[in-house]
């Protein structure tokens, strides 16, 4: 039996609800109808009570969530899309991100963002949000890219003390699987070596990392073997072990999916560049999504974001360097 | 159980407000009648054809979002503003017929279901997030609610330009009544004092979820007394009924430049999108008069031959728009200039 992202995503809440009171799920069209991806699928049914369908407004959503945690219980708010957190976003940056800073008592949420792109889905059902927030000092930014670290990470970050953004990304929901679900893990914070190799190094997360380590497969035919770090959470960020990976391959490209203005991919570069200037042999690149909106026509939307094909020219070029 | 008796006091309220009785004479003419429907039929005709191909596959781009059942609120809103005075439509995810009513080019719609180049979003955004921003058509997002300042904004540069006579519209679902966007602008307009005609379409459900966890009023309309302007409750599903309303509400909104509130009465009688087979429909709210088909309802008014020729037209219409577009190329990626800015000199990475 095979369990999909999607699946463990909606299991992990499944054992978060069972085990502890506390827990409950706030979201539109998440009760009887089981989300828009179906992410909550039954759920209500087990736990009519800690289920609730909300009404369309993310701020207040948000807002009900961090009243509910300041007062012991651990709400997963989960947005119908990644974009629509926008309207949650005061909520979010100002109320829960301040709050155990100012008071001293912790703002336990977990909000679920349905992120990245898929094929027509056009500028506001694509977004990749994770910079924005992780911009923001008191919140947790964690982007899975593996059914077990979608399963593990979302039951972790439920358990967190802190206001946890979990993006988790849709074009992984039903196609990735896995045999069978992790009883141990990788803590949240620490990047994973997803592919081993010495000439050079990909750092990348989420969805991203499928296209990294096809990508990296391509270059092994050309005779160069390539390490794929998975970052895992992009707040906190595991700078050692991308450090450590530089320092065995010498040359670093940094891809997200997210715009290219700033953000993870720039964050990587300034911490290796600063940290660890004297372990590459050339300048580390960077390959994010083109500089406008997600485009809503596939022809445009293929070409606006990195591919196994744009990594693969990307690093051609970097291992030859 | 709850939600049944909810139902009933709604329609008592709404009966209370209903819209002239039809003992009086209407304020509609029969060629506004006639032609509003024809809008309606050609929204329906097209709806149903983008419909078939999204389900037979490979040339709709995208999802499909249709506004069946509320043609006739959609479209009497539309067919009550004027294009060519400066008037503006913000037309939301049901509003096929409005739009079309209003003056949108068939074109439009198609085009963008079609991913055609030659259409105004050029690919890069679809399906009914469409508009022609410069002639009074603004172009929604999909962020529920996010509108209604817009077409405030809009109302207030007419007003700073001379025009203050033009009235601004827009529509908005039972579910996005509940953003604080849509409360904020609503409030805005009224303390601005501005001709917007907000029409709210209460179809019963937002995606799957019912207005009981939606909101707690008994009738939607007793917000527009919080906000201190008109309201007008309609039945949604009557033609009729949708122009004598509009009529009067966007009179209402020209003479005074204060913004009205119309909540239509109807229901779905589709999926959320077309890939929702809106199974949690109570199948007890078609039997219902909120649940009627507003072309059916309306094909009584006319002669039944003359419905048929007009039918017809639109799936000839249709049909021709459709080839067209089939004919037209999708956007290119190595023509695209990736540009997001109206200030070349200041894209990133760009040397001129
Ligand atoms: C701010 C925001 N939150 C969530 C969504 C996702 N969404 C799209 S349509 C929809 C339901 C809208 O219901 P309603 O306003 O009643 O309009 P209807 O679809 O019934 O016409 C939802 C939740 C959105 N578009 N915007
Ligand atoms: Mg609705």
């Amino acid at each position: 039996m095979s369990t999909t992202y999607l699946a463990a995503i909606r299991e992990a809440q499944a054992v978060a609800l069972r085990e502890d009171p506390n827990v409950f799920i706030y979201g539109q069209d998440i009760g009887k109808f089981g989300g828009a991806f179906k992410a909550t699928k039954g759920l209500i049914d087990e736990f009519p009570n800690r289920v609730m369908d909300a009404p369309i407004s993310e701020d207040a959503m948000v807002g009900l969530a961090i009243g509910a945690a300041i007062e012991g219980m651990r709400p997963i708010v989960e947005m119908q899309f990644a974009d629509f957190s926008s309207i949650g976003f005061n909520q979010i940056i100002n109320q829960a991100a301040t709050h155990y800073w100012r008071t001293g008592v912790p703002c336990p949420i977990t909000l679920r963002l349905p992120s990245g792109g898929t094929a027509g889905s056009g500028p506001f059902h694509s977004q990749s949000m994770e910079a924005l927030y992780a911009h923001y000092p008191g919140l947790v930014v964690v982007t899975p890219a593996t059914v077990e670290d979608a399963y593990s990470m979302l039951l972790e970050s439920i358990q967190l003390d802190d206001p946890v953004i979990f993006c988790e990304h849709k074009l992984l929901y039903y196609h990735l699987k896995a045999d069978r679900l992790p009883t141990v893990n990788l803590p949240v914070g620490k990047a994973r070596i997803a592919r081993s190799g010495r000439h050079a190094t990909v750092v990348t997360y989420s969805a991203m990392l499928h296209e990294s380590l096809k990508a990296a497969a391509m270059l092994a035919e050309d005779g160069f073997h390539v390490e794929v770090v998975d970052l895992r959470s992009v707040k906190p960020i595991d700078t050692d072990t991308i450090l450590g990976s530089v320092a065995r391959t010498g040359r670093l490209l940094a891809v997200g999916e997210a715009f290219p203005w700033g953000g993870v991919t720039a964050e990587v570069l300034s911490r290796v560049v600063s940290e660890g200037f004297d372990l590459l042999d050339c300048p580390p690149i960077r390959l994010n999504a083109k500089d406008t909106p997600i485009p809503y026509h596939p022809n445009l939307w293929k070409a606006h974001r990195p591919t196994a094909d744009s990594i693969y020219a990307a690093l051609s070029e970097l291992v030859r360097k | 159980m709850a939600q049944g008796l909810r139902l009933l006091s709604h329609m008592l309220e709404d009966s209370r407000c209903q819209t002239p009785p039809m003992s009086t004479p209407s304020t509609v003419s029969s060629e506004k009648l006639r032609s509003t429907f024809r809008w309606m039929l050609l929204a329906r005709t097209l709806e149903d054809r983008i419909a078939s191909l999204y389900r037979a596959g490979g040339s709709i781009v995208g999802g499909v979002y249709l506004g069946r059942g509320q043609e006739a609120f959609s479209g009497a809103l539309g067919a009550c503003l004027s294009k060519k005075d400066g008037d503006i439509f913000g037309g939301l995810i049901r509003d096929m017929s409005g739009r079309l009513a209003f003056g949108e080019p068939l074109l439009d719609p198609v085009r963008a279901y079609l991913g055609s180049a030659a259409g105004p979003m050029r690919g890069r955004d679809g399906n009914i997030h469409r508009g022609r921003p410069q002639e009074g058509l603004p172009a929604m997002i999909s962020h529920l609610g996010a509108l209604v300042s817009v077409v405030t904004g809009m109302l207030l540069a007419r007003r700073l330009q001379g025009k203050a006579t033009c009235v601004g519209a827009t529509s908005i679902g039972d579910g996005a009544t509940s953003t604080g966007s849509f409360h904020e602008a609503v409030n805005m307009a009224a303390v601005e004092g501005l001709p917007l005609v907000v029409a709210v379409a209460n179809n019963q459900y937002a995606y799957s979820t019912p207005t009981d966890r939606q909101y707690a009023c008994e009738n939607l309309v007793d917000r527009a007394r919080g906000y201190g302007i008109q309201g007008y409750v309609v039945d949604g599903t009557d033609l009729r009924a949708c122009l004598e309303t509009f009529t009067e509400a966007v009179a209402a909104a020209r003479a005074t430049g204060k913004p009205q509130m119309v909540v239509g009465k109807l229901l779905r009688l589709a999926g959320h999108g077309e890939h929702d087979d809106a199974s949690y429909v109570d199948p007890a709210l078609r039997e219902e008069p909120s649940g009627r088909d507003p072309i059916d309802v309306a094909t009584a008014y006319f002669d039944g031959m003359e419905v048929r020729k007009w039918q017809e037209e639109a799936l000839k219409q249709v049909a021709e728009a459709i080839a067209k577009a089939q004919n037209e190329a999708g956007p290119d990626a190595g023509h695209e200039p990736w540009l997001a800015l109206a200030s070349e000199h200041l894209v990133e990475g760009r040397r001129l």
